[in-house]
């Protein structure tokens, strides 16, 4: 038992640091984005906020992604670490998600005149942190530890296959609700400075998700073991 | 065969239970005809007409009704551990969830059927045979999400909070399926061609064998310990 | 010939928890086994993968030689009593049985049913619904059930669980005839009194594994007194 929590530790301690250099890379970002990189034409600094946004949107649906993969292979294989892996992998999804759908808004009112309007990428983000947060209300009221990985892995694997239903839904939906843009934004084309900024945040982001993956694992270890003991 | 004759005396036990009671139809119907009215008075009643209305009303009725009905579709097997019989008999698990899931579905349609005349009731539909064609969407619709919901009120059943986890954990799913339906329904009522309705058709169907085929594999996982 | 049931190695384990650590168990026909052991022991998990309900981590459960979880069939040969009566409450005693025998793909079933509501003397309430039924004869509308196939072995997990002395003697009478006929036991318990007379073999289950694994001893009394020992080492 003392070697699996340190075991735990290990996974904690060096989740927060790769967390910490995640979020010195952020800073950096932004300090990339702010002053190397020249404001868009149109939007202006409103489209800074591009530089978070599709990244936390990216790592979000890679952490949603994952989970799913790994709540198949626990049904496969029944080991307890892809139950581990699924559930810190959802639970970080949803930060990620929490930051999209706030970010969403801020960028929308400026530049669609609303801060709500059915945006397909929004809506989606929305539809996917409730099929997670019905995830968890799930996890939380099993009590027994082996019901409740199996329970949420079946779950995960139709939350998975849900993914592209969802975004044939929104994307269908909003076809049909011409939505209002005050400016019109150019599409592809970004000048190279943009494009490297941009790319910086995907980086920034991937390592955000795996250092808060991490951590959580190594919560998850030790909460296993307390209720092992508790047993 | 005999997957298909054990499938069969699963789902007739689950409606002969279920007739045998009647409540939980009753309820349920209840339930469709009150949503209906509270969309009818939440409404405001000089802006928004009742046709406009009526395929969204009729989808939000059948999302919420099956959920009232999907949640009792395990909790009979609850008592004195009835499952279990079934789980130690030489029946194949697929067999079971076909059982559970056909069981679920006839009931569903019927709580469809009891709210669908009251529908063209209240939201004055034109009544013609294109209705046949809402009434095979409602079919069309319900295969897929009471595959879904079979797998998780066989898990919520055993939970603490049964009744609130299942709406929860099931919306989402219902969601992509009721909106394709609704938007189907609305070409229906209104008439339009067939190549605009096709599209919706085929996502509705996609949704209902892609989930009726991830439903019979997953069970086995929910009742297997 | 295989024997009637053979367990290999069965592990069963959750993370740092540990239900099952190897556990081998074989049973020849008429047998009658007793398998104790202290709280959180494995036995009921033992049960459980006997029965095909629980899948074990490692090992396989054969039964005349077929797999209980890979294959169905396998578990026709089997019978399953546990503390709960695996009944419905809306159904009559007749309509349950019926049940069970439509999921066994009997084909005599009337007169299978009738035999059997017969001798759980359950003939005059055999078309009233099974909600009302006593503690009592709900277990003997369970036991009626479990044999209703004729099953080539019993396993019961915990069977006199809530039941009062005359209820108690009534199913071990019951489990007694089925013995008679040939049908071999497994029985999960807490109390070796419950059905010392007829068992045949004693295992002793501690931390998920077996400790003890032999012909029942004469007495009750010095097993008593022995078992203590045994549990507490």
């Amino acid at each position: 038992m003392t070697a699996e929590l340190a075991q735990a530790d290990g996974h904690i301690r060096r989740g927060r640091i790769v967390t910490l250099i995640g979020l010195v890379s952020l800073a950096a970002l932004y300090v990339m984005a702010l002053q190397f990189t020249p404001p868009e034409r149109f939007q202006g600094l409103a489209q800074k906020i591009f530089y978070i946004h599709p990244p936390a949107a990216y790592a979000m649906q890679l952490a949603f992604v994952l989970t799913g993969i790994s709540s198949v292979l626990y049904l496969l294989i029944k080991d307890v670490r892809f139950d581990r892996f699924a559930e810190a992998s959802a639970e970080v999804g949803m930060v990620l998600a929490v930051i999209v759908v706030i970010t969403g808004p801020i960028w929308g009112k400026p530049v669609w005149g609303a801060w709500w309007s059915w945006d397909p990428r929004l809506t989606f983000t929305v539809l996917e942190m409730l099929v997670f947060g019905g995830y968890f209300a799930l996890r939380s009221a099993v009590r027994d530890p082996v019901e409740r990985a199996r329970y949420a892995a079946v779950v995960g694997c139709m939350a998975l296959i849900l993914v592209p239903f969802n975004h044939m839904t929104v994307y269908l939906f909003a076809s049909q609700h011409p939505t209002p843009v005050v400016v019109q934004t150019d599409k592809p084309d970004l000048p190279w400075v943009m494009l490297r900024t941009f790319l910086t945040g995907f980086a920034v982001f991937t390592v955000l998700y795996l250092g808060m993956v991490m951590q959580r694992y190594g919560i998850g270890v030790k909460r296993d073991l307390r209720e092992a003991l508790d047993a | 065969m005999s997957a298909v004759r054990a499938a069969w005396a699963i789902a007739r036990k689950d409606l002969r239970i279920e007739w045998r009671s009647r409540t939980a139809l009753l309820t349920a119907s209840l339930f469709a005809i009150l949503v209906q009215l509270v969309i009818v008075f939440g409404r405001d009643g000089g802006t928004v007409s009742l046709t406009m209305l009526a395929p969204s009303v009729l989808w939000i009725t059948i999302a919420l009704s099956s959920l009232v009905a999907l949640n009792r579709a395990f909790l009979l097997e609850r008592e004195h551990g009835a499952l279990e019989g079934i789980l130690v008999a030489p029946v194949n698990r697929s067999a079971i969830f076909w059982g559970k899931w056909f069981a679920n579905l006839v009931f569903v349609l019927a709580v469809i059927a009891i709210a669908f005349p009251l529908w063209v009731l209240f939201f004055n539909v034109e009544p013609s045979t294109t209705l046949f064609g809402v009434l095979g969407l409602g079919v069309l619709g319900a295969i897929g999400f009471t595959a879904v919901g079979t797998v998780f009120s066989a898990m919520t059943v055993r939970t603490r909070f049964a009744e609130l986890l299942l709406p929860v954990l099931m919306l989402p799913f219902m969601l992509p399926p009721v909106f394709f339906a609704a938007q189907a329904t609305l070409r229906v009522l209104s008439n339009r061609p067939m190549e605009e309705l096709w599209g919706w058709l085929r996502l509705l169907a996609l949704f209902d064998v892609v989930f009726l085929v991830l439903a019979t594999l997953l069970f086995p996982a929910v009742v297997d310990e | 010939m295989p024997p009637l049931l053979h367990a290999t190695t069965l592990v069963r384990r959750f993370g740092p928890v540990t239900a099952l650590a190897g556990v081998s168990l074989t049973v020849e026909p008429g047998e009658v086994v007793l398998v104790l052991g202290p709280n959180g022991a494995g036995k009921s998990t033992l049960l459980r993968c006997l029965t095909g309900l629980a899948r074990p981590l490692r090992g396989t459960v054969q039964l005349a030689g077929r797999d209980v979880h890979a294959d169905p069939a396998a578990r026709a040969s089997l019978g399953y009593l546990s503390h709960n009566a695996l009944v419905y409450e809306d159904l009559t005693s007749r309509e349950n049985l019926r049940f069970a025998a439509a999921l066994h793909g009997l084909h005599d079933v009337e007169t299978r049913v009738d035999a059997a509501l017969a001798s759980a003397r359950l003939t005059e309430r055999a078309d009233s619904l099974v909600r009302g039924f006593s503690r009592g004869m709900l277990q003997r509308l369970a036991l009626a059930r479990a044999t209703l196939h004729h099953p080539a072995l019993l396993l019961l997990d915990e069977p006199f669980t809530g039941l009062d002395v005359p209820a108690a003697g009534v199913l071990r009478a019951g489990l007694k005839a089925e013995r008679e006929t040939g049908t071999a036991i497994v029985c999960v318990t807490h109390d070796p009194g419950e059905l010392w007379d007829v068992a045949t073999r004693v295992v002793i289950l501690v931390g998920g594994r077996v400790v003890h694994d032999g012909p029942r001893p004469e007495s009750l009394e010095d097993f008593r007194a022995s078992y203590a020992t045994a549990v507490a080492a």
